[in-house]
C-alpha cells in the first residue's frame, strides 16, 4: 500500500512539472570507427589488436586455437584454468596443465584459487579494444570470467566490429552481459593508472582469422 | 559514524577553510589537470564529438518529456524479467526500503558498488543505525570510508587525497575492518591498490547482499547498466545472492541503441579513455548466473521538484561524467566539500538547489559558486547550459529572500580566489555588479583572464536589484 502511494505520487508530480515533448534526437554520429575504412577487414583487425596492446593486455593472432591457448596459458605460468561447459576441446588440447569444467559450478573459493579462465565471446569492438561476453556459447557464467587472475579469451575475426554501434544491435540485451575494455585498472590515486585491482589483472585475447 | 554534508555551512564560508589548505589545493589540481588532459586528447579524436553530444542531449530531453512513460516501461520489463520494483519519494523512504530488504536476508555486511546516489540519501549512515556494516568497494570511496571523509567529486570521490594520505588511511584503518594493509605498505599506487585487492576479496568472496546505483536504465528492455573500472562492480553484481540497485529516475534512457550514444562518451569525457575497463548490464534475474533477487529502487529526492523547473529541468540530464568540475577554476581553487554536497563543481551548483531549493542558505550560495565563464558549458556531453541554470536560479535566490543569503552570496566566489581581499575590493570597484558578472564588463582583477574570450550572457537585472536592495539593508 505505501508503495503504490509512493509510485503514485512520484507518478503526479511528474505529470505536474508539465515538461513540453521532446523532438526525436538527431543520429548524425559515426557508426563506423573514426579514421577507419568499414569494409578494410584486416584494418579493423590490427586496430582491435593495437587498441588491446594499449590497455596491457597480449595479442595472439592465430589460425587454430589450441597451440595459441598453451602458448598463452604457459608464457603466464598458469597451472590451473577453468572452462566453461561446452567449451571446444580443441582450444585446451595443447595444454598439459589441470582443466575444471564449471560443471556442476565451482564454489566461489575454487574459482579464486584457480589460475586461469579459458571462453569466446559474443562480439568484440575494434575501436575500443573491446570484448563482450554474454553467457552464451564457450563463455559460461559471470563469477567464472571474473575471480580466475588471467583470463583468455578466443576471438573470431567475423566477430569484430569496428565501432559499438556495429555490436550493440548484435547483442541480446536480456542477456547478461559485460563488455570488458581491457584488463581491471585504476586511476583513483593521483589519476595514475594501475593495471589490476579486483577484475582479472591479466588479459590475453587469441585473434582467430 | 558516517559523516554527511548535513548542516553544512554556505558555500562562502565552507570555501574559505577549503581554499587555506594547501596540501588540498595541490592535490585537486593536479588530478584535474591530469583527467582534463587525457579527456581533451580522446574527445578531439572523434570528429563526430559535437554530434555524439546532440544526440546525447536530445535523448535526455525527450527521458525528461516522457519520464512517467519510460519508468511505467522499466517497471514493466523489471517485473518481467523477475526483479521487484520500489519507489521512493525521498531519502529516507528509500533508506528504509533498503534496510528492510536487507534485514530480510539476515545479512549484517553488504558489500556496495560506488554510487553518488545512495552518497546523496546517506544510505551507509542509515544502514549503519540498523546495525548493517555496508563495506565501499570501489577504491576511491574505500578511500573515503576507511578516512571517516565525504565525497569531493563524482567520478574520483577520493581525488582531494594523495598517496601518502591514503598509505596511512590505508595503514591505519585497514585492520580495523577486515584483512590489515600488508607490513611496510609503501605509498606507490601499485601497491596501494594491492592492499585494497586483498583487503576486499574477502568481503567479496564472503557477500551475500551487494548494493548499487546504475549509470543508464534502458526503459525498453529492463535493462540496467554500470560502468566502472576496477571488477568491483563486477564481484558485487555477480557474487551477491540478493542485489539491491538504487537509481535515480532520471536514470533512463528510452532504447537500447540510445546506449551506443552514452557509452561512447561517458568514459573519453570522465576519465579519458574510450571504453572504461568493464560495463555491465542486466535485466531482472538469470537462473544460474549472479543474483538470484533483485531488487530496483527508483528514488526522487527532488528530481521532480527540479523537472518542474522549465530552466533547471536541463540539470537531470547528466551523466556524472564529472568533466564539469575538472574543468571549474572554482572547483580547481576549493575541492569538492566547499558546496556541501556530493555533487559538487557547476554541476553541484545547480543540482542542489534544484533537487532542495533556494530555501536555506547553503543552497541558496551555490549558484554564486562561479565566475560564470562557460568553461563548462563547453565541455558538458549531454550539453547542459550551465550560465543559463546559474542566473536563472539567482534570480529565484533574489526573488525569495525569506532568509540572509545575500551576503554569504556575495562573497561565494570572492572567497574562493588568490587574493580574496582584492576581488572583494575589485567588486566593489566595479559597482557592486561583480559577482552577477554582467556581460559587457570585464572581470576586474585575478578573474580577468577568463573573462576576456568569453561571451557572457547578461544578467536578469530586475532580480539583482531587488536582491541588492535587501542586502545593502541587512547591512546597514
Ligand atoms: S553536468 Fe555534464 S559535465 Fe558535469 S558531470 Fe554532468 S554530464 Fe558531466
Amino acid at each position: 500500500m505505501t508503495a503504490g502511494t509512493a509510485r503514485e505520487e512520484i507518478l503526479r508530480r511528474i505529470r505536474a512539472a508539465a515538461v513540453p515533448p521532446a523532438p526525436e534526437p538527431p543520429r548524425h554520429y559515426l557508426r563506423h570507427a573514426p579514421g577507419l575504412d568499414p569494409h578494410d577487414r584486416e584494418a579493423g583487425l590490427a586496430l582491435f589488436a593495437e587498441r588491446l596492446e594499449e590497455y596491457g593486455a597480449r595479442v595472439l593472432r592465430a589460425d587454430a586455437p589450441g597451440p595459441a591457448v598453451a602458448r598463452v596459458l604457459d608464457d603466464e605460468g598458469a597451472r590451473s584454468l577453468v572452462v566453461p561447459d561446452g567449451l571446444p576441446a580443441d582450444w585446451t588440447a595443447g595444454w598439459t596443465g589441470r582443466v575444471r569444467v564449471d560443471r556442476p559450478p565451482l564454489g566461489k573459493a575454487e574459482l579464486d584459487a584457480t589460475d586461469a579462465v579459458l571462453t569466446g565471446c559474443a562480439a568484440a569492438v575494434a575501436d575500443s579494444g573491446t570484448l563482450v561476453l554474454d553467457g552464451g556459447a564457450a563463455q559460461g557464467r559471470r563469477a567464472a570470467t571474473l575471480l580466475p587472475d588471467l583470463h583468455v579469451c578466443v576471438v573470431r575475426a567475423a566477430q569484430v566490429h569496428s565501432a559499438l554501434p556495429g555490436a550493440l544491435a548484435r547483442l541480446d540485451p536480456a542477456r547478461p552481459l559485460t563488455f570488458v575494455s581491457g584488463p581491471s585498472a585504476t586511476a583513483d590515486i593521483e589519476m595514475i593508472r594501475v593495471k589490476g585491482v579486483h577484475g582479472p589483472r591479466r588479459l590475453a585475447v587469441v585473434l582467430l582469422e | 559514524m558516517s559523516r554527511s554534508f548535513l548542516g553544512w555551512p554556505a558555500f562562502p564560508q565552507a570555501s574559505e577553510r577549503e581554499v587555506g589548505n594547501r596540501q588540498l589545493r595541490e592535490n585537486v589540481r593536479r588530478a584535474t589537470h591530469t583527467i582534463r588532459g587525457k579527456r581533451a586528447v580522446l574527445a578531439a579524436e572523434r570528429p563526430d564529438w559535437e554530434q555524439l553530444r546532440d544526440s546525447a542531449a536530445a535523448i535526455k530531453d525527450q527521458v525528461l518529456a516522457g519520464l512517467e512513460e519510460h519508468l511505467l516501461r522499466v517497471e514493466e520489463k523489471v517485473t518481467a524479467a523477475g526483479g521487484t520494483v520500489h519507489w521512493a519519494r525521498d531519502a529516507a523512504e528509500a533508506n528504509r526500503i533498503v534496510t528492510d530488504l536487507v534485514r530480510a536476508t539476515g545479512e549484517r555486511e553488504i558489500v556496495k558498488v560506488k554510487s553518488m546516489l545512495t552518497e546523496e540519501i546517506g544510505l551507509d549512515a542509515a544502514l549503519e543505525a540498523a546495525g548493517i556494516n555496508a563495506r565501499e568497494t570501489d577504491l576511491a570511496a574505500t578511500i573515503v570510508q576507511l578516512g571517516d571523509d565525504l565525497p569531493s567529486h563524482v567520478v574520483v570521490p577520493a581525488l582531494h587525497r594523495n598517496r601518502t594520505e591514503i598509505r596511512e588511511i590505508f595503514a591505519r584503518e585497514m585492520g580495523r575492518h577486515g584483512r590489515p594493509a600488508p607490513e611496510g605498505l609503501t605509498d606507490d599506487p601499485a601497491e596501494l591498490a594491492e592492499a585494497a585487492r586483498l583487503h576486499l576479496r574477502e568481503k567479496f568472496l564472503g557477500a551475500k547482499v551487494a548494493v548499487s546505483g546504475a549509470n543508464f536504465v534502458v526503459a525498453e528492455t529492463g535493462t540496467l547498466v554500470v560502468v566502472e573500472s576496477e571488477g568491483n562492480g563486477r564481484m558485487c553484481l555477480t557474487l551477491a545472492d540478493t542485489l539491491i540497485s538504487v537509481v535515480g529516475i532520471e536514470k533512463t534512457v528510452p532504447t537500447w541503441q540510445d546506449l551506443e550514444v552514452f557509452l561512447q562518451l561517458l568514459a573519453r569525457n570522465a576519465t579519458g579513455e574510450r571504453m572504461a575497463p568493464y560495463t555491465s548490464t542486466w535485466t531482472g534475474t538469470v537462473d544460474g548466473d549472479g543474483p538470484r533477487d533483485f531488487h530496483l529502487v527508483l528514488v526522487d529526492n527532488g528530481r521532480t521538484r527540479a523537472l518542474a523547473d522549465p530552466v533547471g529541468r536541463q540539470a537531470l540530464r547528466c551523466i556524472r561524467c564529472g568533466a564539469c568540475m575538472n574543468t571549474c577554476p572554482v572547483y580547481e581553487r576549493t575541492g569538492g566539500h566547499a558546496y556541501g554536497s556530493v555533487y559538487p563543481g557547476p554541476i553541484g551548483a545547480i543540482l542542489n538547489p534544484l533537487l532542495k531549493g533556494v530555501d536555506d542558505s547553503q543552497t541558496a550560495s551555490l549558484p554564486y559558486a562561479s565566475t560564470l565563464c562557460g568553461a563548462c558549458n563547453e565541455v558538458c556531453p549531454v550539453r547542459i547550459r550551465f550560465t543559463d541554470v546559474l542566473l536563472d536560479l539567482r534570480a529565484q535566490v533574489a526573488d525569495g529572500g525569506q532568509h540572509p543569503v545575500e551576503r554569504a552570496a556575495l562573497g561565494a566566489v570572492g572567497a574562493v580566489m588568490e587574493r580574496p581581499a582584492a576581488w572583494k575590493a575589485a567588486v566593489k570597484g566595479a559597482g557592486l555588479v561583480g559577482p552577477l558578472l554582467p556581460g559587457r564588463t570585464r572581470l576586474p582583477g585575478p578573474l580577468g583572464g577568463w573573462t576576456e574570450n568569453r561571451a557572457l550572457p547578461d544578467v536578469p537585472r530586475e532580480s539583482f536589484r531587488s536582491w541588492w536592495k535587501r542586502n545593502e539593508g541587512e547591512r546597514a
